[in-house]
């Protein structure tokens, strides 16, 4: 699942959605995913609910959903993997469209389809309405370890500067005539994998002199308030609480 | 393959979760002994490295083409610890951001392409270090750490959803189906980690973590010189025996699981068909059999030639590691 990763995920906007601290959300639609996880798979019209609950919160988020779709390419190699599924799986065959297909994993492959979607979806809103240095701020307050969120803050910083890295070694090879058709190309690919390691590492001696010479030591200044009022995190609640009541209704 | 929500049941995302936490704790600790107070920038910059080089798509066979999991390259290439923090996290930013993965299946994702790559891949790269040492050594270790790892995350995929997937599939269709399309990607991955690791050594030897103590002597006017501060990897028996006990763990169990299925299935066939007698030649037996179902047959038969081949070369190397420490200290 390589590709498909450039993409704008952060849509500025001034919405009640973009303005709630980052802790909330994230809180928020982690609980979002574990009720819908645990959410029997029988109940389509909860499924249905979490669907317009999901829609409701891009509107008030002002994300077109056009934007969303597109970032939904993420899931095809796992809707391809539940579409093989019923071919494959156990137990009762049903036929349907002229195949013969297993009843129970037909259920399976429906369960994974629903809750893969709604999850990514959720995903989908947190990035594009919360910067993502923020989100791992928001991260931190919630207890993640923060030398992670260092490492994973230093891995955005950089993430960029190394893949145009690396697409400047992919236009010189492709500009001399080189493209990767088989298994013997695989050593050119590799050494500039090489490269890009050593100038990676490179630049991380180089960043990391640069943060002791301007003290660091240890752990990065925060100059944001991260605080969250408990109205923002009521309405950052809004969206795991009223899932949890759907899905205490579909269990009756 | 990043694993979305709704694949594993409730009780095992759990305790896969708690299994990541736990290995993300103590490689937290490790990497400060790796890297000492520069981790958070450089494992930072090697995540991201990571994160690009799984961009690098290599094809496979006609048509399809693999990614790096880049476990095992992390961990030759900056150590187990920091190599494990640099996969977490970029599994991490991936679930958050680009909604690769999803959030409840964090600690899956995480045990599967991270820990398990790199415990597998960091064994198998000590194992043949120990017996061969020197700059080809690394490369073929680097081959070998990576073709094994690979094939091990999906087998310990499988086992996995054969405990709390939430699929009815026939776990031997699943396992071989994995197993035998992770074998050709672990060639891909180890053809890229060998030659990635080999051009590093080429120009930085010292950039290399498995190289480290390893390099030559400096010899100036006929005597050699104490190498520099490049202190050798340490800790070999202890944080090894235990990653190499895992493994096994990991691997018997995926083993033993089809000793004890694979005869249910063949059994049905084999009455069916009235060659009970002739149940010594299993394998065989279901991959002649087309009313079978390839699924069954093909699988089954890869899938138990990757295991028991693994299990065999971890143990035997395990073996040869403890027969040639007795016979040095004998000596």
């Amino acid at each position: 699942m390589g590709a498909g990763h450039r993409h704008q995920l952060y849509r500025p906007g001034t919405t009640p959605v973009h303005r709630l601290p980052a802790q909330c959300k994230l809180l928020a639609v982690f609980a979002f995913a574990i009720v819908v996880v645990a959410t029997p798979r029988e109940a389509f019209w909860a499924f249905g609910l979490y669907a317009v609950m999901l829609a409701a919160t891009a509107a008030a988020a002002r994300v077109p959903f056009s934007f969303v779709a597109r970032r939904m390419v993420i899931e095809i190699p796992f809707v391809l993997f539940a579409v093989f599924i019923p071919i494959i799986g156990l137990g009762e065959r049903v036929t349907v469209l002229g195949l013969s297909l297993s009843a129970e994993a037909l259920w399976a492959a429906w369960n994974i389809l629903a809750k893969a979607t709604l999850g990514v979806i959720a995903s989908i809103l947190l990035a594009a309405t919360t910067e993502p240095r923020m989100i791992l701020l928001g991260a931190q307050r919630l207890r993640l370890p923060s030398l992670l969120v260092q490492i994973a803050m230093f891995m955005l910083r950089y993430m960029d500067v190394i893949m145009d890295e690396m697409r400047r070694m992919r236009v010189a090879r492709e500009s001399r005539g080189f493209e990767a058709r088989n298994l013997r190309h695989i050593p050119v690919i590799a050494r500039s994998a090489g490269a890009l390691f050593i100038r990676s590492y490179e630049r991380g001696e180089r960043v990391h002199l640069a943060m002791l010479s301007r003290g660091y030591s240890g752990s990065m200044p925060i100059v944001h308030d991260m605080s969250a009022s408990a109205r923002q995190w009521l309405t950052a609640g809004a969206l795991p609480l009223t899932a949890l009541a759907v899905m205490g209704m579909s269990l009756l | 393959m990043h694993v979305p929500d709704g694949f594993f049941n409730a009780a095992v995302s759990v305790s896969a979760g708690v299994v990541a936490a736990a290995g993300v704790a103590v490689c937290l600790r490790g990497a400060k002994r790796e890297l000492d107070d520069r981790t958070a920038p450089m494992a930072g910059l090697v995540a991201a490295f990571v994160f690009a080089v799984q961009m690098l798509n290599f094809p496979v066979a006609a048509g399809t083409s693999g990614h790096l999991l880049g476990g095992a390259l992390a961990a030759i290439l900056v150590g187990p610890y920091t190599g494990v923090l640099c996969i977490a996290v970029v599994l991490l930013v991936q679930g958050l951001f680009f909604a690769d993965g999803g959030l409840t299946a964090l600690g899956v994702n995480i045990t599967l392409m991270g820990l398990v790559t790199v415990l597998v891949g960091w064994a198998v790269f000590r194992v043949v270090t120990k017996v061969a040492r020197g700059k080809s050594a690394v490369a073929v270790a680097a081959f070998l750490a990576a073709l094994l790892s690979v094939p091990a995350s999906a087998l310990a995929f499988t086992l996995l959803f054969w405990v709390g997937g939430t699929a009815p599939i026939d776990i031997a269709a699943v396992a071989g189906a994995m197993g035998g399309v992770h074998l050709l990607i672990g060639i891909g991955e180890g053809l890229i980690t060998a030659t990635t690791v080999g051009a590093v050594l080429a120009v930085r030897p010292d950039l290399v973590y498995g190289y480290r103590g390893m390099a030559p002597a400096l010899i100036v006017n006929g005597q050699p010189v104490a190498p520099a501060a490049a202190q050798p990897v340490k800790g070999g028996a202890g944080p090894f025996l235990l990653a190499g006990l895992g493994v096994t763990a990991i691997l018997a169990s995926v083993v033993s699981y089809f000793a004890s299925s694979s005869p249910d299935g063949l059994e049905s066939v084999a009455e069916e068909k009235g060659f009970i007698g002739q149940a010594g030649d299993h394998s065989l037996g279901a991959w002649g059999l087309a009313e079978y179902g390839e699924a069954n047959g093909v699988p089954l038969w890869i899938v138990g030639l990757v295991g028991v081949g693994i299990t065999l070369l971890v143990a035997g190397a395990i073996g040869y590691a403890v027969r040639r420490k007795k016979s040095a200290v004998e000596a």
